[in-house]
């Protein structure tokens, strides 16, 4: 229902804003292409974007390993992926990328008998979780954690994502930072070999099998929890501190990432330091060529981001994403003016485009 | 009408028969063209991993996407096991509504009753699949899931298909829901075929005083036998290729399992899920080797059933 509605909105604001732009002097379009996990946001932006200023910005959600392939082949003016690209990758095909936008990714659980936001689990134990060496819920190690709730003598059933997503870069990304074991066993991917469990297609296909899978865990953005009212577990951060899911924990583990000393925003902002700090956040990235045969058009792209750095944050928080702090958005903007160049090799990104 | 003129026709008719000929020919020979393409296509687009793995590549069951160790065991295992479990399901079922349907059900009630089996085939396959995860599983693994293991969970070596958790998602429920899916084509060829026992056969049978399953049994199965098989093996075409209904309910796990109760994955599935976010080049092949993977056995199977088909054309039989 949700969904038909805004489709609605989106294709009259599209008409609409097609019909007015047909009558303007120009009507410039951004093509984009990549990840799943920010394309409601992104979709929002283009909208609002659409009718302030005109300009369209097309975005297909084809999954972060088409966008690099596309962005790489040059189909698309830019590439969106959950996982940042190493520099090596970067500089082998003339790339830059930047954070766009972060979220959180959140365990959530169907505990007979346990309310939500009382089980408490350690990275550590989560792992365990997944590997299948801890496989009941009365298990003596998640007892210790939570003394006081009742747990039943119920079979856990582990819940992943069986098509490779963003979602599970972050969360075994996560699992490899906290677990040697992990980290050596099963490792860190798009999408990785579980050891143990059931797989669901999409945050909707975990979200749905954990709901129906008494003693069942699982791993959904928190958008997904929220929106099901679904049951999550607390963790336990890097100071030692339980932590519960909201904006506020996953934008006090931003807070304290190093993205300053991390060349080609490479950064994984899982299992950040600081009290507040939600362990499984994570940023999604833009993929823009260093050199641009179309600089018009990359301008245009950059003029897009920018605005929804700026003024975008208010959509980004009403569908539970977290906006990049302002220190973030000074850093890739100079990135941009410093990278992002024509053939000519004049920078693309000149200051005077930021609207105030 | 003169001779120059009718001559001038018949050229003229010569040649528009010709290219008539010629133009429906080359749409023919489009479809060939497209079938040796894309066969050509996946062979390319797989032989990187062809050439890494060997023929190793159809009988190791790993599958890991971070240490790039790719085999096609598990999903060739759930595509043929689910499969099989279909047609155990769908063929009795199927051979009993095509005789109710042929032999036994009155007049008035044939027709509705063979529409509303050829209005099952036309349901999109993503309804099958949501109705098996939101319906059909919970109904499975709390009634049906729990009384196979309460009965058959001990036994010997019968009990090793119902091990694990009855959590309604696996093997087993993806078969069923494939039965469901291809019980409405086998039922209708089924019929189609049983139609095509000449009549006089069958009642020479009645009068000698035989009974129905007598003149089914002895009469109509041996004369339709080839086709029946036929029918049987179009269904089974349909169940390897099926992808939506398959990825809801099969649990889509690399992991291999002799219980029906275990999730699994089946190829069709394996590539739906991963084909998107796959990174690196070796597991993109490793998917379109298993494309070339489910393509020759689909080509094998139809291959066979369109045979024994034409075996029964050949063999003559007309409607009596």
């Amino acid at each position: 229902m949700r969904h038909s509605v805004r489709l609605k909105r989106i294709l009259t604001a599209g008409l609409l804003a097609g019909a007015l732009s047909a009558c303007a002097a120009e009507a410039a379009n951004i093509n984009g292409a990549g990840a799943t996990f920010p394309y409601p946001i992104y979709a929002k932006w283009a909208e609002a974007y659409k009718q302030q200023t005109g300009t369209g910005m097309n975005y297909q959600s084809i999954g972060s390993g088409g966008g690099i392939k596309q962005i790489i082949a040059q189909t698309v003016d830019f590439g969106a992926s959950d996982a940042p690209l190493s520099v090596e990758d970067l500089e082998k095909n003339g790339l830059m990328q930047f954070p766009m936008v972060m979220g959180g990714v959140v365990p959530v659980i169907n505990v007979p008998g346990v309310n939500p936001g009382e089980l408490k689990l350690t990275g550590a134990l989560l792992a365990d979780i997944y590997l299948g060496k801890i496989a009941q819920w009365n298990d003596a190690a998640i007892a210790k954690l939570n003394p006081g709730v009742k747990l039943p003598d119920q079979k856990i059933t582990v819940v992943a994502r069986s098509d490779g997503s963003g979602t599970t870069f972050i969360f075994t990304h996560y699992l490899s930072k906290v677990s040697p074991e992990w980290k050596e066993k099963v490792g860190n991917k798009t999408s990785v070999a579980w050891p143990t469990g059931v797989g669901g297609k999409g945050n909707e296909g975990v979200a749905s099998y954990v709901q129906r899978i008494k003693g069942g865990i699982g791993y959904v953005e928190y958008a997904y929890a929220l929106q099901n009212k679904m049951n999550y577990a607390m963790l336990q951060n890097r100071m030692g501190k339980f932590v519960k899911p909201d904006a506020d924990s996953f934008k006090a583990a931003a807070a304290n990432a190093d993205w300053a000393g991390t060349p080609g925003f490479n950064l994984m902002l899982t299992d950040q330091p600081g009290a507040g700090s939600w362990p499984i956040t994570g940023a999604t990235f833009i993929l823009m060529h260093k050199q641009q045969r179309d600089p018009a058009t990359a301008a245009e792209a950059l003029k897009f981001f920018d605005w929804a750095y700026r003024k975008g944050n208010k959509l980004a928080d009403a569908l539970h994403y977290v906006p990049m702090p302002a220190s973030v958005v000074t850093l890739v903007e100079k990135a941009w003016a410093q990278q992002i160049r024509d053939t000519k090799g004049n920078p693309v990104w000149t200051g005077k485009l930021v609207q105030k | 009408m003169d001779g120059n003129s009718a001559d001038a026709a018949l050229t003229r008719q010569h040649w528009l028969d010709k290219s008539f000929y010629w133009v429906t020919a080359s749409f023919a020979g489009l479809v060939l063209v497209l079938l040796v393409s894309i066969l050509i296509s996946l062979f390319v687009g797989g032989w990187q991993a062809l050439t890494t793995f060997g023929p190793g590549f159809v009988v190791t069951d790993a599958w890991n996407p971070v240490s790039e160790e790719f085999g096609a065991l598990v999903p060739i295992y759930g595509t043929l096991a689910s499969s099989i479990i279909a047609l155990a399901i769908a063929v009795p079922i199927s051979l009993g509504i095509a005789l109710f349907l042929t032999e036994l059900a009155p007049d008035w009630l044939r027709r509705p009753v063979g529409t509303a089996i050829e209005l099952l085939a036309a349901i999109p396959s993503i309804i099958y699949g949501m109705w098996g995860l939101f319906v059909f599983a919970p109904v499975l693994s709390e009634h049906v899931q729990p009384w196979l293991q309460d009965t058959f969970g001990d036994w010997a070596v019968i009990g090793a298909l119902f091990q694990g958790p009855p959590i309604g998602i696996g093997m087993l429920p993806a078969g069923i829901i494939l039965a469901i899916m291809i019980i409405p084509f086998i039922a209708a060829i089924m019929r189609d075929v049983f139609l095509t026992t000449p009549k006089f056969v069958k009642e020479s049978a009645y009068a000698m005083g035989a009974t129905t399953w007598e003149v089914v049994r002895h009469v109509v199965l041996p004369h339709t036998r080839v086709a029946v098989t036929g029918g049987i093996f179009l269904g089974l075409g349909r169940a390897l290729g099926e992808t939506m209904a398959v990825t809801f309910v099969i649990g889509n796990t690399h992991r291999l399992s002799v219980s029906l109760f275990e999730p699994g994955n089946s190829i069709a599935s394996t590539l739906a899920n991963e084909f998107t976010e796959a990174v690196g080049d070796l597991h993109t092949s490793s998917l379109i080797a298993l494309g070339l993977v489910l393509f020759l056995i689909t080509f094998v199977v139809l291959s066979i059933a369109k045979l024994l088909l034409m075996r029964l054309e050949t063999k003559g039989g007309g409607r009596g």
